[in-house]
């Protein structure tokens, strides 16, 4: 093309627009099979996210009983039986790379329906469309009463509306709060106002971002706000299950009376029920596209004009766009799972989850952590040894008190001693044994003291710490250091 | 695969009018939210900017109606953490060492609390760690000049060495050498002898009239074998341990001088529980006896 065809126009002339008008989209309901399959979805990630809080899980006296709780104050995670201290945030780590990889996955194999269904800006839009629906009633009853000038009835209906809003909205910033500290505690302090400004705050804030995001910005949360959108096509190619619309069917469309005849013609009527239906506001048929999040609902609406018309069926389908090639041929269709990109998808996604399960399986109520003292690096005392001291943390994850064995090993010379314990000094093998409450930390200053070598001391050893009850033994490697004469 | 239909618009839309090689750049209106939260920021700038301190004048800067300093804010979260750590404060205040010594609990607080205040006013002279430097013992071995059990740490704190404290440790090394009561001969053999007891050689006549002048002149103070004496900080010369220095030019230099290093009363800037936390970390450190 001819670059200078195009007439560039004279800046100074006029001042465009400063923002690009919202088209507000008000989405038709839709009944059909994916419709329910969408409520399904919605109905058990809400009963999972409302009802999480208040499951209990018994640990113990003197231990939170709730099953699913980030105790931030406390430093703790809780997981049912489970329990993660903050230098395990490794854990949270892998599950966040399971959720990414398994989405890259996922959409691989069947495009965007975690945006479509399961992801928590389409759940509560979904729930805020429904309500929304049930006050205002159905699409062009909304169109209406947009348009409509102010009157009483308009003013109640909206006033209603956002009352039932905001009530969704408290029930959700409240249900999120829940999961960081005691549900029914804080539920009855939150109701008899008993609860502290910060938690009132963070349910105030959820709440707000919960209202904004599904009763007004919707869709332009997933077009604009969302990566995923942006990133989701590097996953998709020709084998991946995407909403589509079969041209080779539809095309040429046009408007169909009763009694026309089929031949010479597509299957799409021009009726626009795809598009009233669409959460996005888009035309499906213009193509795969960015602003489409997969939901499907235009196949619902399709599917039941096509019932009406006569017509098959899958006018709008979850199809792949090879399989749509091979239709509008004749071939036969497969669908083809098995691809390099899903394997890849598939093997790493395995190995996170192997790590992870070997991590959990393997994962100890014990660790040891050893800080040497830098300053001094050693001490001469009055018999002539060399003496280093050590910070050593024995972190007892058990939820009741411990008993361990601490030793040095690999230094046999050495007397080891504690201060915290009041014991003499004991052979560093032999050990002596510390207690350590339940689910915490217990520190001890320990001095391990060996004569002075002839040459410059920089001794390999590990400190040994074995629980007493359970037999498990964890080393940490330290290093017995002295001066050079 | 099938993508959006573009309409080609492009000699239809707004350009900036900017051309780089034949590539112009549309002027694409921004989405009405994203404008508005770009007015927000704005009126959070002027808001903020009435609230708090940010404008900067010539001499000073603007203060904010909220009254906001960063020093303040941490004054008050410093007093904050001080009123938390009031009750443990309190309860090491009334606790006698050894009670502290048997609750876990509180000696973990009270080794912290020590370790700060041996930061800001200790490391000075006894260096990080308590690792000690010339004339300023080391805290961290178990060579002690007034015994390293807690109380009498808490004494030696509290009270200090050689200073106008009533009861502050005292006791004072004669000058031998400065004020005549030994001549220079005799002080270089009670320093051959002082280095021996540490298995320095030196000539056999030298020794017995140097262990003839420290049986003397020494002894009273620092034991017959130079084993030291805790009651009245005669250091132990024994044990290989030195203060000064354990060459003989340090030694002579010592014996003919004296040294009565001093240490302030440290019980006249802090109150009882600072004073144990500080007993209880130097105790810590590994030489407590």
């Amino acid at each position: 093309m001819d670059g200078t065809a195009i007439h560039a126009p004279d800046n100074d002339q006029e001042s465009g627009p400063l923002y690009a008008p919202h088209e507000k989209v008000y989405p038709r309901s839709v009944h059909g099979t994916v419709r329910r399959i969408k409520w399904a979805v919605l109905w058990a990630c809400l009963t999972i996210y409302y009802l999480g809080p208040w499951l209990r899980w018994y640990r113990g006296p003197n231990h939170p009983t709730q099953a699913l709780l980030i105790d931030m104050p406390a430093r703790r995670a809780y997981f049912f039986g489970l329990e993660i201290w903050p230098q395990e945030i490794y854990y949270l780590a892998g599950l966040l790379i399971l959720g990414a990889i398994g989405l890259f996955l996922v959409t691989s194999l069947f495009g965007r329906i975690w945006c479509g269904f399961a992801c928590p800006q389409t759940v509560w839009t979904d729930l805020f469309l429904w309500a929304e629906r049930l006050i205002e009633g159905d699409q062009t009853a909304r169109i209406r009463l947009d348009h409509q000038p102010l009157s009483l009835r308009k003013i109640g209906k909206k006033a209603l509306k956002h009352a039932a809003w905001t009530l969704i909205a408290v029930l959700t910033g409240g249900a999120w709060v829940m999961y960081f500290t005691d549900a029914p505690t804080l539920a009855r302090d939150l109701l008899t106002l008993n609860a502290s400004s910060t938690e009132y705050l963070f349910v105030g804030l959820f709440s707000g971002t919960t209202y904004l995001l599904a009763g007004w910005a919707r869709e332009q949360v997933c077009t604009f706000m969302c990566p995923w959108p942006r990133i989701q096509s590097a996953m998709i190619d020709e084998e991946t299950f995407a909403v589509s619309y079969r041209d080779w069917r539809g095309e040429p469309r046009g408007v169909h009376k009763k009694g026309d005849s089929w031949t010479g013609r597509g299957d799409c009527i021009d009726c626009r029920a795809c598009i009233v239906v669409c959460p996005t506001g888009i035309d499906i048929r213009d193509g795969l596209q960015l602003e489409c999040i997969g939901c499907g609902l235009c196949i619902d609406a399709c599917n039941t004009i096509m019932d009406r018309f006569d017509r098959p069926r899958g006018l709008i389908a979850f199809d792949t766009y090879a399989n749509n090639l091979a239709r509008k041929r004749g071939d036969a269709v497969r669908g083809r799972f098995v691809r390099p990109r899903t394997i890849v998808y598939a093997a790493i996604w395995l190995l996170v989850l192997a790590v992870m399960a070997f991590g959990l399986t393997h994962r100890g109520l014990l660790e040891l952590t050893v800080l040497p003292d830098r300053s001094p690096l050693f001490v001469r005392v009055s018999n002539g040894d060399i003496r280093d001291g050590y910070t050593v943390k024995i972190e007892n994850k058990a939820p009741e008190p411990r008993t361990y064995a601490l030793s040095a090993a690999r230094l046999p010379e050495a007397t080891l001693h504690v201060i915290e314990t009041e014991l003499p000094p004991v052979a560093s093998e032999r050990g002596l044994v510390v207690e350590v409450t339940g689910d915490s930390i217990g520190t001890f200053r320990t001095y391990l003291q060996a004569p002075p070598r002839g040459d410059r001391l920089e001794i390999p050893f590990d400190f040994v710490v074995r629980d007493l009850a359970s037999g498990e033994t964890v080393r940490a490697s330290a290093v017995f250091r002295g001066p050079a004469n | 695969m099938p993508t959006k239909k573009e309409k080609d618009v492009a000699a239809e839309r707004r350009t900036t009018g900017h051309e780089w090689d034949g590539i112009r750049e549309f002027d694409t209106p921004l989405p009405k939210w994203w404008l508005y939260t770009f007015y927000a920021t704005i009126v959070f700038a002027v808001a903020y900017c009435i609230l708090y301190p940010s404008i900067p004048l010539f001499r000073s800067h603007t203060r904010g109606i909220l009254d906001y300093t960063t020093r303040g804010a941490l004054a008050k979260t410093t007093a904050e953490a001080g009123a938390q750590q009031a009750k443990f404060r309190d309860r090491i205040r009334d606790a006698s060492l050894e009670e502290i010594r048997r609750e876990p609990g509180l000696w973990a607080f009270a080794e912290n609390g020590g370790r700060a205040v041996f930061g800001e006013n200790c490391v000075a002279c006894h260096r990080a760690g308590g690792a000690g430097a010339k004339g300023y013992p080391n805290l961290a071995d178990d060579d002690w000049l007034w015994g390293g059990t807690l109380e009498q740490i808490q004494q030696t704190v509290t009270h200090g060495v050689r200073n106008a404290d009533p009861d502050s440790r005292q006791s004072q090394m004669p000058r031998f050498g400065a004020d005549g009561l030994l001549n220079r001969a005799q002080i270089s053999d009670v320093a051959d002898y002082v280095l021996s007891l540490t298995g320095r050689a030196a000539p056999a006549d030298a020794l017995e009239r140097g262990s003839k002048i420290f049986a003397e002149n020494c002894a009273v103070c620092h034991g017959e074998r130079g084993i030291g004496n805790q009651d009245i900080g005669a250091k132990n010369l024994a044990n290989g341990i030195w203060l000064y220095g354990g060459d003989k030019a340090t030694v002579v230099d010592t014996i003919t001088n004296a040294r009565n290093g001093s240490m302030p009363a440290w019980g006249q800037r802090f109150d009882a529980a600072t004073i144990k936390m500080l007993a209880v970390y130097v105790y810590s450190l590994g030489g407590g006896q």
